[in-house]
């Protein structure tokens, strides 16, 4: 899948992440999160998981976390892969769950 | 049994740290909402939060009701797909007119179930009515699917269509109330109140529990988690009708033992209603802690 | 070694630091011997001075020094500032730091202390924001060393902590050094940590932006303690001293807890006639002061003291006639403090008779129900009130170790705070003992600590309160946020944490980053 514009998700209150995805080349992936000492790794290895799900491969991730469990991540990045692949109301239902 | 609901607790869909916390507050049920209380540009956002909570955050015994956007918007097809994968209990319809609101949404929760290979029928609904049509079909509404598992007033837009606003004694939402109550017994199904907003008014909230635990409704909308133990204390049965009701749900268990078919306690018949009444008030009784798991009355 | 909270604690700090190794909360009955203050005696007539360079000239501070303060302004101190600034100025070097605790607003001045060499030790209950993070990033060469309120008191009288020159704000003060904090505008209520400094340091010196008349009544600090009366344009910033007025919390999370923390309390043995209790600060605190208040009424039971820092709220119980006394160390607000001044009933008392281990019976030590927050609980009931969950130093012990000495001990959380769980297999700093914690309450329910079998009984059937095991609560919290990365630390002790005893309980490390 190609991310077609910069798309926005999720926002800066507390227990939320905010997404932002942009045209890339690899995928890249920069954190900035509240928790990274001790979830940073398992809030990259959703990201990656569920980029490659989607089968995006060039894109560059910019995420602003504020202790978002991982549930919520993943619904964060999900809406904002829908934004920037302009299909919010035609879900990937393959992918998703 | 029919499950209590005197509690559905609103909640916001796109907010993570109210969607996270849901479950701890002893709702009977929880009502995400994708409607009113979502922006139009986080439609799809929220969309998503609340399908992922669905089938990640432990909700404990709450009965789990998501409301969608209507059909008539582009995003009330993606709302019941999304919600029906995620294997929710009940979809609420916003702002039902008629019978054929509820008809035209069952069709395509029953198509997203094909879709996704669900049992049909596993998505039960429940309809908001929140306009005067709404209420004067409200007993059709009410018979529209055997989904259905109750019906809802929602006041906020139908005082203003009735050229009125709330008031603390609830005269303007009396022929509403009613109707929407008959319909539901009618029907065999649940009644909810509307939500009361004023959430530091105490006294106005539960004088307006009062008043719909008197007409009989099964519960109340709330948009706060401190209105539900105020709730749950107007339902809680007193103690003379829960010894009332073991005495009842006594006399069966020695009429089956006795294998006999009539049932009477004190020279009195006992019949289906009554029986049905003893056994909610000693469910009302339990959620509201007065008894233990066998029925007993806690000593104070 | 490993001591009894099963903490490693390296043998180059016991030995070179003279530490014992925690051992058990038992205080028993040691025999130990206060220490004396030097007095420089005077008339009394020469003690007011004009200004900050004079009067540090009159004390004779020198290089390697202790020095010390009390934090009762909290984020409003002026004084704290005020002369860390002129010590620094005048190059003193390779001072100990020895406040009663550290506010944030007193961090920035104690980072560039450090950095300018005028402090080389720290001792204090507390230290958060800049400052936590600076030590926790290894700023101080020598570890901090953290004590508990009582613990402090402890230390001053055993000598541990030998004080040369107190600076003590007041609100008011004659110009012999009686003072109060219940008149001026600085106003604070109890000056309860202060008494001690007042009591056995070397060279006391009150700073004040009122002069009395003489002699000024009551008076807490009395003008046989003092050397030197300071007049300086302000003390104190009045509206940053306390919260205003106590608003009590509407968040939904918290009054469950509240609500299920007094519960406890009124399902407990304890709730009779004639008891006592602390309640702190804080969302939840303040909450079950108003619940409790209710079943008080309710059952026509009355308490015979209200213990530790106090809120409106508590005064409230006192004017309403629910509280005989209030035994006060500290004020958290505007309406307590302001009530010192009309209540006889409101009593003033130092740390030492609040919690100290070591005196001939301490306040605490009368305590039936005390109420506790926590940033980390384990599976053991230990309690972390001391560092995050990322290992920086973000706390202070307060009284925590002293007042968990309560017959019933209740520590009030929610079960996990955003993404990080409250609840873990193990506190990244062990401050408070389980074997002082009787009861965890979090808003899904409560765990008992499993030697208290008479609480289990007692509150198993409680409408509303689910019992749980801890280890349940644990293992719930982290189905809900996942499990975390072990924190990495360096092998550099940057604090150490004592017991209210004086004995080892665990080490704070420089994290690596």
């Amino acid at each position: 899948m190609e991310i077609k514009h910069t798309a926005l998700a999720g926002t800066l209150e507390s227990s939320d992440i905010q997404f932002t995805l942009s045209k890339g080349t690899g995928v890249e992936i920069n954190l900035n999160s509240q928790v990274e000492k001790q979830f940073g790794k398992q809030i990259r290895k959703v990201i990656t998981d569920l980029l490659a799900e989607y089968d995006i491969k060039n894109v560059t991730v910019r995420a602003v976390d504020k202790g978002a469990l991982d549930c919520t991540i993943k619904a964060r990045l999900i809406a904002a892969i829908q934004r920037a692949t302009d299909t919010q109301n035609q879900p990937n239902w393959e992918v998703l769950g | 049994m029919e499950r209590l609901r005197r509690t559905m607790m609103f909640v916001p869909g796109n907010n993570p740290a109210m969607i996270k916390d849901a479950g701890i507050y002893g709702a009977d049920s929880i009502m995400f909402d994708l409607e009113d209380s979502v922006s139009l540009t986080e439609k799809d956002t929220a969309r998503m939060l609340v399908f992922e909570a669905l089938q990640n955050v432990d909700y404990g015994n709450s009965e789990l009701v998501v409301r969608i956007n209507g059909l008539d918007t582009d995003m009330g097809k993606a709302d019941i797909y999304a919600m029906v994968k995620a294997g929710v209990e009940v979809i609420r319809l916003p702002k039902t007119e008629t019978p054929e609101d509820v008809v035209e949404t069952e069709k395509v929760i029953e198509e997203a179930e094909k879709y996704f290979g669900i049992e049909v029928g596993r998505t039960h609904m429940m309809a908001a009515i929140e306009s005067a049509g709404g209420v004067l079909n409200a007993p059709a509404i009410a018979k529209a699917s055997d989904r259905l598992i109750g019906i809802a007033l929602g006041a906020e837009d139908y005082v203003t269509m009735m050229k009125t606003r709330r008031y603390p004694d609830g005269a303007e939402l009396s022929f509403a109330r009613n109707m929407i109550l008959h319909g539901a017994r009618a029907a065999g199904i649940a009644a909810f109140d509307t939500v009361y907003s004023d959430v530091d008014n105490t006294e106005g909230f539960n004088h307006e529990v009062e008043i719909i635990h008197e007409l009989g409704f099964d519960g109340k909308s709330v948009i706060n988690p401190r209105q539900i133990p105020l709730v749950n204390a107007i339902y809680a049965p007193t103690e003379k009708e829960i010894r009332n009701a073991k005495d009842v749900l006594n006399a069966i268990e020695e009429a089956h033992k006795k294998g006999s078919g009539v049932i009477s306690l004190r020279g009195k018949m006992v019949d289906k209603p009554v029986v049905a009444r003893a056994q909610r008030t000693m469910a009302l009784a339990k959620a509201s802690h007065l008894v233990d798991e066998e029925g007993n009355i806690y000593a104070e | 070694m490993l001591n009894k909270v099963n903490r490693e604690i390296p043998d180059d700090i016991l030995k070179d630091k003279n530490y014992k190794p925690f051992e058990t909360t038992e205080i028993g009955n040691p025999e130990t011997t206060y220490v004396a203050h030097n007095v420089k005696v005077t008339q009394g007539d020469d003690k007011l001075v004009d200004s900050i360079p004079d009067v540090i000239a009159k004390t004779g501070l020198k290089n390697g020094m202790t020095i010390s303060f009390h934090h009762h302004f909290r984020e409003g101190d002026f004084v704290f500032n005020m002369v860390m600034q002129e010590i620094i100025n005048e190059g003193f070097q390779d001072l100990t730091l020895a406040p009663s605790s550290l506010t944030n607003v007193m961090n920035d001045m104690v980072i560039k202390a450090i950095k300018a060499g005028t402090i080389s030790h720290i001792t204090s209950s507390g230290m958060r924001g800049s400052l936590g993070d600076f030590i926790s990033h290894g700023g101080l060469k020598d570890p901090v060393v953290l004590r508990s309120h009582g613990n402090r008191a402890r230390s001053i009288e055993n000598g541990d902590i030998k004080i040369d020159v107190a600076f003590l704000g007041v609100p008011n003060a004659d110009a012999v050094g009686n003072a109060n904090a219940i008149h001026g505008d600085a106003v604070f209520g109890s000056m309860g940590y202060s008494l001690m400094d007042a009591k056995y340091a070397d060279k006391v010196v009150l700073l004040t932006d009122t002069i009395m008349p003489y002699p000024n009544t009551p008076a807490s600090i009395k003008q046989t303690q003092v050397d030197y009366v300071v007049k300086v344009p302000k003390v104190g910033d009045p509206d940053k001293i306390g919260s205003g007025a106590t608003r009590f919390t509407k968040d939904p999370k918290e009054l469950k807890i509240a609500e299920m923390v007094n519960q406890v309390i009124t399902h407990s043995p304890y709730f009779k006639d004639g008891f006592s209790f602390q309640t702190g600060s804080g969302g939840a605190a303040l909450a079950v002061s108003r619940y409790l208040r209710k079943s008080m009424i309710q059952k026509n039971i009355k308490a015979s003291f209200a213990l530790g820092g106090i809120t409106k709220p508590t005064v409230d119980l006192l004017e309403e006639g629910l509280v005989d006394k209030i035994l006060d160390v500290q004020d958290f607000d505007k309406g307590a403090a302001a009530s010192m001044a009309n209540n006889e009933n409101q009593q003033e008392i130092d740390s030492s008779w609040y919690a100290d281990p070591y005196n001939k019976g301490a306040a605490v030590n009368q305590l039936d129900v005390c109420i506790l927050s926590a940033l980390e609980i384990d599976t053991k009931f230990n309690v972390n009130v001391m560092t995050g969950s990322d290992g920086v130093l973000r706390g202070a012990i307060g009284g925590h170790q002293d007042a968990a000495n309560a017959k019933l001990t209740i520590i009030s959380a929610p079960l996990v705070r955003g993404r990080i769980a409250t609840v873990v297999p193990d506190v990244t700093t062990v401050v408070t003992p389980g074997d002082s914690i009787d009861v965890l309450v979090t808003e899904v329910g409560i765990a008992i600590n499993p030697k208290r079998k008479d609480l289990i009984a007692a509150l198993k059937n409680v409408p509303g309160v689910p019992v749980y095991t801890i280890e349940e609560l644990q293992k719930r919290a982290e189905a809900i946020v996942g499990k975390p990365e072990k924190l990495q630390f360096t092998d550099r002790p940057v604090a150490l944490i004592e017991y209210r005893d004086g004995s080892l309980i665990d080490t704070v490390y420089q994290v690596k980053d």
